[in-house]
């Protein structure tokens, strides 16, 4: 029943994949398009967002911080000192990583909610200091020129090419996400989660593993930072650098599924189709309308499914097995009891 | 020689001392009972042997290195492992996972981990629960569970937190028949224990603290008509 479930998400992936593929030869409107990239880049963050937060537990509320660290560091090294955007993606990237020491030795020796009071604090210095650091442009942000284009510069006049950056880059993630997973740190990292006392009672250097994680994930947000910046060609602080942006990421894994896969990028096709939507009927009035619509349909989706569009599914598939094992044998009754009692247990978690 | 020598152990929280001057030894296959009313320092002790609290004095010494003061992840690398009271298995995975992500200290492979941990699971007699949520299991089967989860660490010491405390007789036969098997193993147990039924039949040595100190150290039998202890766990008459 494994092999047939695990075939099942296989061909899932596939199909989506295919569909990924597609889209930009069936969606003719730019604003479609667009939203298909803000998808694709909001799933993105989610996905690297979800390697620390959803795997480790660890819940941060300061990953803007990476963001824009990546968006800054390939941007000022393209503008000041005319570095390949290829490479000053990578050098953001590392940055994010190695910066994320510091990031993590301030805020690890907190626990559960003031841990991510603790990420808000130094994300929000991180938006301060940007904001008064003339050299990177303070308040006013930065341009980026448009002077060389083309795959070699990363800088397109059309839409397109970025929908597949965008769409290489969550393959990226996810295949490096699929690895930690599989890996003795994807097991590590739960165990973390879960209970962090015997998690070190069986050698596991917890302070290690968060880390690890936390880097990781910094450095794929600063890369989905870069991103943004060479699409928008335009960055300021409050862009790359807002606490709305961290939460965004967070909201992303939340809903879909924390700690799975692929929950971030549902989690991303359902929130970023909601806050477009909104903004576009919404938006007009000036009064807010859109936040505010956008904000309850959160609330709601967090009040009745708190596992995540992820949980909600695998709880309806588990039923389903629970009824076909009632249904077929009575003297099975005690094991589809514990069964049910299995997918109760999974629907509170 | 003494596979753990503990000697001289004080620990202190502020002003309350929880074990004064603590010395015993274990030795290799031994099974030792650590034993005590309520609020002797047993559990203290416990967390010094396995890292989870430096001692304020002494030396914790395992195999002749001392382990005094590491981390409790340190401990595990150098063969010291434990249970929980509360068995703290990992809720979101099955008991097969459970092991298999202690069997990663040993090696980093996930399917040698896998291998490993069916057998430690076939040990506790838990090979049928492989691939059942831990969440989903009893209490009894859980702390079987934890028990098989220390052992694959592979370590020279098992500490045992109570393991047998709120079960019925015959869930207390299973873990004593568990206790037996790691002794088969060569692996030395500390046992801190409330059901004196089940670890004075097996222990070699029992250890008895009282308010912090100890006030006994020989055979069940010994200790058992020791009169101090016996006015430690019924009053001064």
């Amino acid at each position: 029943m494994i092999t047939t479930t695990r075939m099942k998400a296989v061909a899932i992936s596939l199909v989506c994949l295919a569909a990924a593929l597609v889209i930009p030869a069936v969606v003719q409107s730019a604003s479609y398009l667009n939203l298909a990239i803000l998808v694709l880049m909001a799933a993105q963050l989610g996905v690297s967002w979800n390697i620390v937060g959803g795997y480790a537990g660890q819940v941060s509320l300061g990953h803007a911080a990476f963001y824009g660290l990546g968006a800054y560091c390939s941007t000022l090294m393209l503008v000041k000192f005319g570095v390949n955007p290829w490479i000053g993606v990578l050098c953001g990237g590392l940055l994010a990583a190695i910066l994320s020491v510091g990031f993590g030795w301030s805020c690890f020796r907190l626990k559960g909610h003031y841990f991510a009071m603790a990420t808000i604090a130094v994300a929000e210095l991180v938006q301060i200091w940007f904001t008064e650091w003339e050299y990177g442009g303070a308040a006013v942000g930065l341009y980026v020129p448009m002077d060389r284009t083309g795959w070699l510069w990363m800088n397109f006049a059309t839409k397109l090419p970025y929908y597949w950056l965008a769409l290489g880059l969550l393959l990226i993630t996810l295949a490096v996400n699929w690895w930690i997973e599989r890996s003795y740190i994807g097991y590590y990292l739960r165990a973390i989660k879960d209970e962090p006392d015997a998690a070190r009672s069986i050698g596991v250097n917890i302070a290690r593993y968060k880390q690890i994680a936390l880097s990781i994930s910094a450095f794929f947000t600063a890369i989905g930072g870069s991103l943004y910046a060479q699409k928008e060609l335009y960055i300021d602080p409050n862009s790359v650098l807002s606490t709305a942006l961290s939460i965004k990421m967070a909201l992303v894994s939340i809903l879909g599924g924390v700690g799975t896969l692929f929950g971030p990028v549902i989690g991303s096709v359902v929130l970023t189709t909601i806050e477009e939507l909104t903004r576009t009927v919404f938006g007009g009035t000036g009064r807010g309308t859109d936040t505010i619509i956008y904000a309850t349909l959160i609330i709601v989706i967090a009040v009745f499914y708190p596992t995540g569009v992820v949980g909600w599914w695998r709880n309806i598939l588990r039923r389903r097995v629970l009824n076909t094992a009632s249904n077929t044998a009575d003297s099975e009754q005690s094991s589809s009891q514990v069964a049910g009692a299995a997918a109760v247990k999974g629907g509170q978690v | 020689m003494n596979l753990l020598d503990v000697s001289h152990v004080s620990k202190r929280f502020g002003g309350l001392t929880a074990n004064e001057d603590v010395s015993f030894t274990v030795d290799k296959g031994q099974i030792v009972g650590l034993i005590g009313p309520n609020g002797a320092g047993k559990t203290t002790l416990f967390n010094c042997v396995a890292g989870y609290f430096p001692p304020s004095s002494g030396t914790i010494m395992l195999d002749g290195q001392n382990i005094a003061g590491l981390s409790p992840e340190a401990c595990a690398r150098a063969g010291v492992a434990r249970t929980f009271q509360i068995a703290r298995t990992f809720s979101s995975m099955t008991a097969c996972e459970n092991v298999m992500t202690a069997a990663m200290l040993i090696t980093r492979s996930v399917s040698h981990a896998r291998a490993s941990a069916m057998r430690w699971l076939a040990f506790a007699n838990l090979e049928h629960f492989a691939d059942k949520p831990a969440a989903s299991m009893t209490i009894s089967e859980q702390r079987r569970l934890a028990v098989a989860r220390a052992l694959a660490i592979q370590p020279r010491i098992l500490l045992l937190d109570e393991v047998m405390a709120g079960l019925n007789p015959s869930e207390v036969k299973q873990a004593v028949d568990v206790v037996l098997k790691i002794r088969d193993q060569g692996i030395s147990s500390l046992i801190v224990e409330h059901v004196l039924e089940g670890i004075m039949p097996i222990a070699d040595k029992i250890i008895v603290l009282d308010r912090g100190r100890k006030i006994a150290d020989g055979t069940p039998r010994q200790v058992s008509s020791d009169p101090q202890v016996i006015s430690a766990y019924l009053g001064d008459a």
